[in-house]
């Protein structure tokens, strides 16, 4: 059987800080198909950009402590050169990143911005990396792409920013897109014609998409395979369907249940989850959502504080960190705590 | 942009306006300056008639609205109408006309405000621009170097060595250059301003060498560590890391990105700081015993010559004003986000 197309494998990503080791990714492991979609969710905090980031080798040049194996269309990113990384940047592999407003330089203009990238890895003049910036104005939908191009980030609204932001990573066509919350902060409207624009470059080009978000309402849309994370690690993986339907972890559960319109009726009402993620720094030996879990009164003895769980498979394809044996159905909780 | 602008310096008029009203009531609340004036055998009879001839007399508003019309279309001097015109007919020379903008009249010197400082402001002039050079240069080049080899050996050497430089106080720093460089080791010609007219721009420069870098010592020390915080802060931006996912050298991505944002605010910051640069130059003036304004500003102090005072705060003032100004201007050119506001 032939490698994935890309297969994260082991991926521990630490930051030595003066308080101690930050283990902001740990023991992460997922794989994706050309033209799939991989959704992570997890709350903030969790890791889902710090992970990522490290496929694109972004942490390379900081203090990160980065382990693992980032397999990618035959080689091994984490043992690339400095400088075949940076080739690969940006070309077969582009990033979307939160928060455009302070991911674009505010003293450049965006059409600048675009084409640099699409110079930076093809021999053209500028006047022919300008009319390619234009057309991917034109086709992420910014209108009068001709005039806005020499606008700078700052006159431009929040969605078409964000717009920007995926004309400048698609400028390329990579093959491998993270989308890191392109869709947060937007309003519902802007949000489905922004995930509705990435769908369709995804079949054009037939590229690999991880869609980073802690919206399980995105990921029902468009993701194929979902990844929870927690504090770090993963805690739930398999088909979006089989997660959804048969959620297996607790905090996973959580989140399907603080989504206000997907697989719910109306009477039921929300359920935030109780409390905070735990800090990344001396994390407790057992499961990290042990302080937050309803489920572990099922769980005999003290597991669940002591011992971390093993992500393991509860049936074919769908991995879950937890001690419970069953999905969750099939365990009674007292809803306390509701609204 | 040209509304901005010109707001801007309407402003400025009216904040350098409310400065020389401060500065006015200030000094002339602090007693008759006819008396430093009339001098060691001063009587009665004489201090009225110099208080007098000099419209210390009048009241307080009609010598503001005098010095005011004076710094906009000039004035004569002697003030006192009656007796300038009685002096005009025996003895026409001593009667001065002083040309817009009339900074006033030192009667101690016999000249106005604005030839006196017309005389010593080159010096002082040459000295600030050259150690601005010299600050700022090396200032941000020690900086970027500092912040591109943070933590390294490199690092720490700038940061410390600065660090020492920036507690060196100015006259120590000052002394150690004449007596050691100069004059001991005699690396350098015993330093003395020489005009470009006099000496060329080599002589000129040369003169200058010892004062600016003393000068300009305390500030690019200064200057490393904030050029160097900047740099750092701007490394960290989110962008920063939008350009290195784009794919762009590491060269482009400091030199482009990460300088462009942390050098903008180091402007502004550098337009203030040499405003006040040209009143700081005191110190180095005496030391080097430099002709500049900051030897004028001590004579005049201990000649008590009032006159001379005011035009020294209001040039200082305007020179404040206008760099404010100038740089508010020039930052909505680099700073896309400033414009048409
Ligand atoms: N350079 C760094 N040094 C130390 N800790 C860091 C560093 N970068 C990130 N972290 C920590 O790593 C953790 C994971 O951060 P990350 O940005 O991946 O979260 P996230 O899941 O993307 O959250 P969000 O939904 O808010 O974007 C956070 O606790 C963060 O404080
Ligand atoms: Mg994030």
């Amino acid at each position: 059987m032939s490698r994935p197309f890309l297969s994260v494998a082991n991926l521990a990503v630490h930051f030595p800080t003066s308080d101690g080791l930050v283990r902001a990714t740990d023991g992460l492991s997922y794989t994706l198909e050309r033209g799939k979609t991989l959704g992570i969710v997890g709350e903030s905090g969790s890791g889902k950009s710090v992970s990522s980031s490290a496929i694109l080798g972004l942490h390379r040049g900081t203090n990160a402590q980065v382990s693992g194996e980032i397999w990618f269309d035959g080689t091994d990113l984490l043992s690339l050169s400095d400088e075949d990384m940076r080739r690969r940047r940006g070309k077969d592999v582009a990033m979307i990143f939160q928060d455009p407003l302070s991911a674009l330089h505010p003293y450049y203009r965006v059409g600048d911005q675009i084409s640099e990238a699409y110079l930076a890895h093809n021999q053209v003049s500028k006047r022919v990396a300008r009319a390619r910036t234009i057309e991917m104005l034109d086709r992420v939908g910014i209108p009068q792409p001709d005039r806005r191009v020499d606008d700078y980030p700052h006159q431009f609204s929040g969605g078409m920013r964000q717009r920007v932001m995926i004309a400048m990573a698609l400028i390329n066509d990579p093959i491998l897109l993270i989308a890191d919350e392109p869709t947060t902060a937007l309003d519902v409207t802007v949000q489905a014609q922004i995930l509705d624009l990435l769908q369709e470059l995804q079949r054009e080009f037939n590229t690999a998409l991880i869609m980073i978000t802690h919206d399980l309402g995105v990921i029902a849309e468009i993701a194929d395979d979902v990844l929870v994370m927690y504090a770090g690690r993963a805690v739930e993986y398999g088909a979006t369907r089989d997660l959804m339907t048969q959620p297996a972890m607790p905090y996973t559960w959580g989140l399907i249940q603080s989504i206000p319109d997907v697989t719910r009726s109306v009477d039921l009402p929300l359920r935030p989850i109780p409390g905070n993620p735990p800090s990344l720094l001396n994390q407790p030996p057992g499961c990290a959502f042990f302080a937050r879990c309803e489920y572990a009164q099922f769980v005999p003895g003290d597991r669940c504080a002591t011992t971390l769980p093993d992500l393991l498979p509860l049936s074919d394809g769908h991995l879950k960190r937890c001690h419970l044996d069953h999905d969750l159905a099939s365990y009674a909780v007292v809803e306390t705590g509701a609204i | 942009m040209i509304a901005y602008a010109i707001r801007r310096i309407l402003v400025g008029i009216v904040l350098l306006l409310s400065m020389v009203l401060v500065v006015f009531v200030l000094f002339f609340a602090s007693g008759n300056p006819a008396k430093s004036v009339c001098g060691k055998f001063c009587t009665p009879e004489k201090l009225t008639q110099v208080t007098k001839v000099y419209g210390y007399d009048q009241p307080i508003t009609t010598q503001f609205g005098e010095f005011i019309q004076g710094l906009a279309v000039g004035r004569d001097y002697p003030v006192n109408d009656a007796y300038r015109a009685a002096l005009e007919k025996s003895n026409p020379d001593l009667v001065i006309h002083c040309a817009a903008p009339c900074l006033g009249y030192s009667q101690h010197d016999a000249a106005t405000v604005n030839a006196d400082i017309a005389k010593y402001a080159p010096v002082t002039i040459s000295i600030a621009v050259f150690a601005f050079i010299f600050w700022i240069f090396f200032g941000v080049f020690f900086g970027v170097l500092a912040a591109v080899f943070k933590g390294k050996w490199l690092d720490r050497i700038l940061v410390g060595v600065t660090l020492v430089v920036y507690a060196l106080p100015t006259f120590f720093v000052g002394t150690f250059l004449l007596q050691y460089v100069a004059i001991k080791w005699q690396l350098v010609p015993y330093p003395t301003y020489v005009s470009i007219a006099d000496g060329g721009v080599g002589g000129w420069l040369v003169g200058l060498t010892l004062p600016a870098l003393t000068l300009a010592l305390f500030y690019m020390a200064a200057y490393v560590r904030i050029t160097r915080a900047f740099v750092l802060e701007s490394l960290s931006e989110d962008y920063i890391r939008t350009a290195r996912a784009k794919g762009l050298t590491e060269r482009v991505v400091l030199f482009k990105h990460g300088l462009r944002a942390a050098l903008t605010p180091l402007l502004s910051m550098a337009g203030l700081d040499f405003a006040a640069l040209l009143a700081g130059a005191v110190i180095t003036e005496s030391v080097f015993n430099y002709q500049g304004l900051g030897l004028l500003a001590v004579i005049a102090n201990q000649n008590s010559d009032l006159p001379v005072l005011i035009g020294l705060v209001i040039v200082a003032g305007a020179a404040v004003i206008i760099m404010n100004i100038l740089v508010d201007i020039l930052y909505a050119f680099v700073d896309p986000r400033v414009r048409l506001r």
